[in-house]
């Protein structure tokens, strides 16, 4: 047994199991991303944050418990890391982007769930997560009726917090959320035994605020009109940055957006001239899942854009830095946070906006929209979207699917054929 | 060179294969796919002579690897070979084996909308067969049983899996064989429907595919989109010929640039 099997084993993980997990996501991220040629040198760096994910990064949040510190999972970029950041907590996000954990997840739920809460579910549930074993509270959110149920059953088997994302926009749901940010930073404070302090907060902000600069340099560099990466790797990075430590993440983050800036300067990019520009809009792509950006880039297109929870909503707005004042850092983080343009809004019309915003600054030829199959929000959300977008003249194509590979063939004719189509 | 170009459509139930010269048919072939399509396709190409070679179909990348000039999706490929048997066409609705396609043909012969179902089997051949052996017949006998039935029986799935249930629950409950064809045509034609209202299908429809030999289909889909629907005499190499069509293309493409 290798020393990291012997940590899994002590975690209480099934270390077979967990072993076929590891061999399943290491073949689908050498198909999906390792194909490509031509890669920046400094990819190695977030390959490599993929890979020790559950290795090398456990390692570090074990350590981080043992000098006595706290560790919680979370599921969605609702929830303000900055708070606990500040209070000593690492935060972590806990969403399943693989098809391998999705059969131990629909021996309990009903199979017409999204793939992402079946697959987080299904990594709990076979003992292949191990998270899960070392977390001191998780904290979930109101944004889908799956996952509000889901925190129902899980609450039963560990420490459960859940926040209120309000479902409108109007200043009496601001009040809300901005309780339910203070509920939260209680919950924590309760956690550690700590108060939360100005200046570690206002640390937490600067510090999450170089990682959000950082993400939004590297998909700026997407606008040009040679890239000097890809969307898939674009992707990778993004994707990297939630199981990551924040500084080290945000520091290799900037190395490699140096080496893009040199790239560009030597005129050197991802090639594929004349190929179509396309946005993805609608349903992240979590760490595991490179389906769609794979397909559409394999099939000669060019991802230049994602408006989704592992694209410009997780990097866009930042928090005001001000020191001093907690209730009007706390105040503004919340503020930040909501202006996060979920699907789980009614109405939803910033959204619809920031798409055809991106749209145009990204000059793009066509857009996909991204459901994953049975998510509801962006699934009906992706009828205003695409008249809004046809009314600007930009075809879009929905793709529905689930994180398993079944599928693939009618996917990729449809997108050869809306690519043929552009 | 003998002018002749190649178009193949590997598709997930038979592979065609249609020789153009110009603006005719030369010959055309049509065979089942099976576990091992391409020696299949190596037996048909033996002796053909050709000057340029386009593949479409679910096997279209398998063939670019062996054979093919070039691959084109069976969307562009069936908008091609439409506007080429039909001119008059502003729709083309193909049935394949496990997918239906509607696709509104540009005045150019190419295409600027689509619409394929995702996953589901339901309306393809593939749900055809299923229901027609559930009912004991051949796939023929399926469709023109159903068109002598008196009246439908109400079928309220469309679930390949859930349909066939309900088809063996009616059957040994002592219903109608040919009320119950005729229910699951009702039924295919109505999920047909929407998927083609998708599209805004107006003037002339062409219909293609192994499913447009089903005589009960194109009867009920003319009735309830209330336009004309035009089947070719073999619809099933339309896309075929539409990648016969982008073959010729692409060797007048290489002439010039010799």
């Amino acid at each position: 047994m290798t020393e990291y099997e012997e940590m899994w084993q002590g975690l209480g993980l099934d270390v077979e199991r967990h072993r076929a997990l590891a061999e399943h996501t290491a073949a689908q991220f050498r198909e999906q991303v390792l194909w490509q040629e031509n890669r920046p040198r400094a990819m190695g760096y977030f390959d490599e944050v993929i890979h020790r994910a559950h290795s090398g990064r456990v390692c570090e949040i074990i350590a981080h418990k043992e000098a006595g510190g706290k560790f919680i999972g979370t599921f969605c970029v609702y929830v303000p890391e900055e708070i606990a950041l500040a209070l000593g907590v690492l935060p972590l996000a806990l969403c399943g982007g693989t098809a391998f954990s999705v059969p131990y997840a629909e021996r309990v739920f009903p199979r017409d769930m999204c793939p992402l809460v079946k697959s987080t579910l299904g990594l709990a549930f076979s003992k292949t997560c191990p998270y899960a074993p070392l977390e001191d509270m998780s904290v979930g959110e109101t944004t889908c009726d799956a996952k509000k149920k889901t925190w129902d059953v899980l609450a039963e088997r560990a420490d459960f917090h859940v926040m209120e994302v309000p479902q409108k926009k109007s200043p009496r749901d601001a009040a809300l959320w901005y309780e339910e940010v203070l509920a939260f930073k209680e919950r924590l404070e309760d956690l550690t035994g700590k108060r939360l302090e100005a200046d570690s907060l206002s640390q937490a902000v600067r510090l999450l605020n170089r990682r959000r600069r950082g993400l939004a340099r590297l998909h700026s560099f997407r606008n040009l009109a040679a890239p000097p990466l890809s969307g898939l790797d674009t992707l990778v990075v993004t994707q990297a940055a939630f199981t990551d430590d924040a500084e080290r993440f945000a520091v290799s983050l900037e190395r490699l957006n140096e080496d893009l800036e040199e790239r560009v300067a030597r005129g050197v990019s991802v090639g594929r001239e004349g190929a179509k520009r396309i946005m993805i809009t609608g349903c992240p792509s979590v760490a595991g899942n490179w389906k769609l950006h794979h397909l559409l880039e394999s099939s000669g297109a060019l991802v230049v854009c994602d408006e989704t929870c592992t694209g410009t909503r997780y990097f866009e707005n930042l928090v005001p830095e001000a020191d001093g004042d907690l209730e009007a850092q706390l105040r503004a983080i919340a503020d930040r946070y909501l202006k996060t343009e979920c699907a789980c809004f009614s109405p939803n019309d910033e959204r619809i906006e920031s798409v055809l915003r991106l749209a145009e600054e990204y000059r793009v030829a066509g857009a996909v929209q991204y459901v994953l199959q049975y998510c509801h929000g962006y699934n009906l959300e992706a009828i205003r979207v695409a008249s809004a977008l046809k009314q600007k003249g930009i075809p879009s194509l929905k793709i529905e699917t689930d994180y398993s590979q079944e599928d693939t063939g009618q996917l990729r004719t449809r997108i050869e054929a809306f690519l043929e189509m552009l | 060179m003998n002018g002749l170009v190649l178009g193949i459509d590997l598709g997930s139930r038979t592979t065609k294969m249609v020789t153009l010269d110009g603006e005719r048919v030369e010959s055309f072939r049509i065979f089942d796919t099976d576990h091992d399509p391409m020696r299949k396709v190596r037996q048909a190409m033996e002796g053909l002579k050709f000057e340029a070679v386009t593949a479409t179909g679910y096997g279209r990348h398998l063939l670019k690897v062996e054979f093919a000039d070039g691959v084109v999706s069976e969307i562009k490929a069936c908008a091609r070979g439409a506007a080429f048997v039909r001119p008059a066409c502003t729709t083309v609705v193909d049935i394949g084996g496990q997918d239906c396609k509607a696709i509104r043909v540009a005045p150019d012969g190419d295409f600027d909308d689509f619409e394929m179902n995702d996953r589901c089997a339901a309306g393809t051949g593939r749900f055809m067969e299923v229901m027609a052996r559930a009912l004991g017949w051949e796939i023929e006998q399926f469709w023109r049983e159903a068109l002598a039935a008196d009246a439908a029986a109400p079928i309220s799935s469309m679930c390949t899996v859930f349909a066939e249930s309900e088809v063996v629950s009616l059957v040994t409950s002592g219903g109608d064989r040919r009320r119950i064809a005729l229910g699951l045509h009702h039924a295919i034609v109505a999920r047909l429907e929407s998927l083609i209202s998708r599209v805004e299908p107006e003037g002339e429809m062409l219909l293609v595919g192994g499913g447009a030999k089903n005589g009960c289909i194109v009867g009920l889909l003319g009735e309830r989109l209330g336009i004309r629907v035009f089947v070719p005499e073999n619809p099933q190499i339309v896309p075929a010929i539409g990648a016969a069509l982008i073959a010729a293309e692409s060797a007048r493409g290489k002439e010039g640039d010799s």
